[in-house]
């Protein structure tokens, strides 16, 4: 009982913090209304690589395959077909991260730590090679310039506070789906994955299924941010694919937190805040993002959300157990006295 | 750097604010973004530096107008340009943008430039389409285009005597590019290109390419780019071949020149700006440039010199009013300005209608000319000058727009393998 109170009580709060986020962007300039949308589509990607990494602990460098696949297919069709609706552009762009993704887990899941890694990492270089060399498709690096987003239900998306409540409608979704992904049975089996899959198999899960499907579902959410970065940038290059941006968001998990959802996400809005906001009057903002790292490696190996969270639950436990022992505490000096 | 120029301005802008007059505006407000870190943060620099230059000996005035410059790091990725443009024009409220270094950079902003209608002048991406087939109105190149000189190194090449000869061109957008305007501009005389090669960009070691050139040419044009640019020469060397090497800007633009040895002596290239030019004009920027930053002035700092230039030649024609955009603009595509590279105005597709330089390297003993650069430096020095050569070498634009952008397979190599 109390622990659902207390789900709901984090659900009301991250509600509240959108919602919050939603009323106020509108208010903001122009340039900052773009990092946040920037940052909600980084923390797309962030949160579907969470749902391997954090909650079935298997370490992604591919991530940026999916997010190339729905970032191309969306400036292809833009650019190429008149008229083209953005369902044909989402379906398009999950549809393809979606196969992508089911053809490459066959190659992947077998392996696991530093050599799901390492395959994970070459599916990125193949996709950036495919990006930079399939000159007649993608443009080579001269990229694909002029992806106008267009309209929703008549409403033009290319006004950018338009645009930000659409991502955020977009990203609010995804983060209903994963949270009841993670918060279903199917979740739960993924987090005994990543604590002892000898057990979970002996328990009689087939857990290569369940991985397999962990890292579909993953990748086909990951596309949905490349759908919304095209669209946002109205332009696309090779650069935006390459092995930097499975990183990022490895990273980007890792700041926020892993196995908290929220967490990357705002993993997502540290890092495009520091590459967006900060690098204006810092060139070697480089330096302030790997100080964030260190210290969250050294003081936060949990992320930043994971050691809020910690800190918390160390307080509550404090403030709980804190009625009995002050009394116990008092005894020695009532004796002293 | 950014802060000193920042507290700089403010100061002026403080004291100018003070005895500001009603009316017209004061200040013109221009924004730069290049590569200041990651690869290529020294030509990124170099760049910046070049319209700096102009800046400071102007005192950072145009005309009656102070200017107030704002440089933006985009690590050479296309999609943070993107974003940095949005936050000079939406932040600093720039009435100019300038910057990019590499070609996707010019395609990823120009449509940026007619979302917000501020003008975006390129001061170096060469992407042959922008002022081709993929134009924007508030676009404009004072910079080249990647086949725009090369038409002319093949004429030359041609006259030289030359009648086969092979391409190793870096395997990306700008070789393709260059290597088309070498070749058409070298067989529309009656040379037959008869081998093409395309290292891999960022090549350095050449050992799986150089086989592939043919023994039998009269020589050999390489497009090089960066590192690529170093190594080459000393390989081609070593492996023995004594043909002639004809090669394209970025092959030995000054930015490379210092740091090749003497196998670059004889090395023929072609660019719309020389160090070497013997021009007033030029030996002034070359020394003051020297003077200023300790390096050699490149094409790079002389295209966003020409810029700065060419932004203060506009104001003035329209009454120094930076706020009406569309009219100085209109004036800039109209306007011819003597730059240091030489002559220089637009065409009506916005791109720069210039002298080609045919450049041999060689190691003039002393300082040349006095200009304060390191002695016994290589020069390109201009052994020709192919005048007022438009991007369209000497075609129609109707004529030359009707065929594809120059790529991998075009122009196509109809001798190969003869």
């Amino acid at each position: 009982m109390s622990r659902l109170s207390s789900e709901l009580k984090q659900v009301f709060w991250v509600i509240a913090a959108f919602g919050a986020l939603g009323a106020v962007t509108p208010f903001f300039d122009d340039y900052t209304q773009t990092i946040i949308t920037r940052a909600l589509v980084f923390a797309i990607m962030a949160m579907s690589l969470d749902i391997l990494m954090g909650y079935t602990g298997l370490r992604s460098m591919g991530h940026g395959v999916y997010f190339a696949f729905g970032a191309y297919s969306t400036a292809i069709l833009v650019t190429k077909v008149k008229g083209v609706g953005l369902l044909t552009l989402f379906g398009a762009g999950l549809g393809l991260s979606f196969l992508v993704a089911a053809f490459l887990g066959f190659l992947a899941i077998r392996a696991v730590g530093v050599y799901f890694l390492m395959i994970t990492l070459s599916f990125s270089m193949v996709v950036w090679g495919l990006a930079y060399r399939w000159h007649t498709v993608t443009g080579g690096d001269n990229g694909i310039a002029g992806i106008l987003p267009p309209p929703l239900f008549g409403i033009s998306l290319q006004n950018p506070v338009a645009f930000f409540y659409f991502t955020l409608g977009v990203f609010l979704i995804c983060l209903g789906l994963l949270y009841l992904l993670v918060k279903s049975p199917f979740g739960k089996t993924l987090v005994g994955i990543r604590e002892g899959e000898a057990r979970m198999k002996m328990l009689g899960y087939n857990t290569w299924l369940h991985k397999y499907l962990a890292f579909v579902i993953s990748g086909t959410f990951a596309g949905i941010s490349g759908v919304l970065w095209a669209m946002l940038n109205r332009f696309i290059a090779p650069t935006d694919v390459e092995l930097v941006t499975s990183v990022e968001a490895l990273l980007m998990v890792a700041l926020g937190g892993p196995a908290t959802l929220v967490g990357p996400a705002i993993g997502a809005a540290i890092v495009m805040f520091l590459r967006y906001w900060v690098s204006t009057f810092i060139e070697r903002w480089y330096l302030i993002l790997g100080a964030t790292y260190i210290i969250t490696i050294l003081y936060a190996r949990e992320g930043i959300l994971g050691k809020v969270e910690g800190l918390l639950a160390w307080r509550k436990a404090g403030r709980e157990a804190g009625a009995a022992i002050p009394r116990v505490q008092k005894q020695p000096e009532e004796i002293r006295t | 750097m950014k802060a000193k120029w920042l507290v700089l301005l403010a100061a002026a802008g403080l004291a100018l604010g003070a005895g500001a007059a009603q009316g017209a505006p004061r200040e013109v407000r221009i924004g730069f973004i290049a590569p200041l870190t990651g690869p290529f943060a020294q030509v990124g620099k170099d760049q910046v530096n070049g319209f700096i230059l102009y800046l400071e000996q102007n005192k950072y005035k145009m005309g009656p107008l102070t200017v107030k410059f704002t440089a933006e790091d985009y690590e050479a990725k296309p999609a943070l340009a993107v974003a940095k443009a949005q936050k000079l024009i939406q932040r600093d409220k720039v009435h100019v943008f300038l910057g990019g270094l590499l070609a996707p950079t010019g395609y990823a902003l120009a449509p940026v430039a007619d979302q917000f209608k501020r003008p975006y002048l390129s001061p170096a991406p060469a992407g042959e389409d922008q002022t081709q087939r993929k134009r924007h109105k508030y676009y404009a190149r004072l910079s080249f285009t990647s086949g725009q000189c090369q038409h002319a190194l093949g004429d030359w090449a041609y006259e030289q005597g030359h009648r086969r000869i092979a391409t190793v061109g870096a395997d990306y957008a700008f070789g393709y590019e260059s290597v088309g305007g070498f070749q058409r501009g070298f067989e529309d005389k009656g040379g037959k290109v008869v081998a093409k090669v395309w290292p891999r960009l960022g090549t350095v070691d050449f050992g799986p390419y150089l086989p592939l050139i043919p023994r039998n040419v009269d020589a050999v044009y390489a497009l090089m780019v960066g590192p690529m640019s170093l190594a080459f020469p000393k390989q081609f060397k070593a492996a023995g071949f004594k043909m002639a090497l004809l090669g394209g800007t970025t092959s030995t633009d000054e930015f490379i020149l210092p740091n090749m040895g003497d196998e670059a002596i004889g090395y023929v290239t072609t660019s719309h700006y020389s160090a070497a030019i013997d021009t007033p004009k030029n030996h002034a920027f070359v020394k003051d440039f020297q003077k200023r930053f300790g390096k050699m002035a490149s094409y790079y700092a002389e295209n966003s010199f020409t810029a700065a230039l060419y932004i203060n030649e506009a104001l003035k024609r329209t009454g120094y009013n930076p706020d009406k955009i569309e009219v100085w603009l209109e004036e800039l595509k109209k306007i011819r300005v003597d730059a240091i590279r030489g002559p220089v105005y637009l065409d009506s597709y916005a791109n720069p209608v210039q002298n080609c330089y045919i450049r041999k390297v060689e190691r003039v003993p002393g300082d040349r000319n006095n200009l304060g650069v390191k002695a016994n430096s290589l020069w390109n020095v201009v052994i020709k000058t192919y005048p007022a050569v438009s991007q369209f070498w000497n075609y129609k634009p109707e004529d030359f727009l009707k065929h594809p952008v120059y790529d991998k397979d075009f122009p196509p190599c109809k001798f190969c393998g003869q």
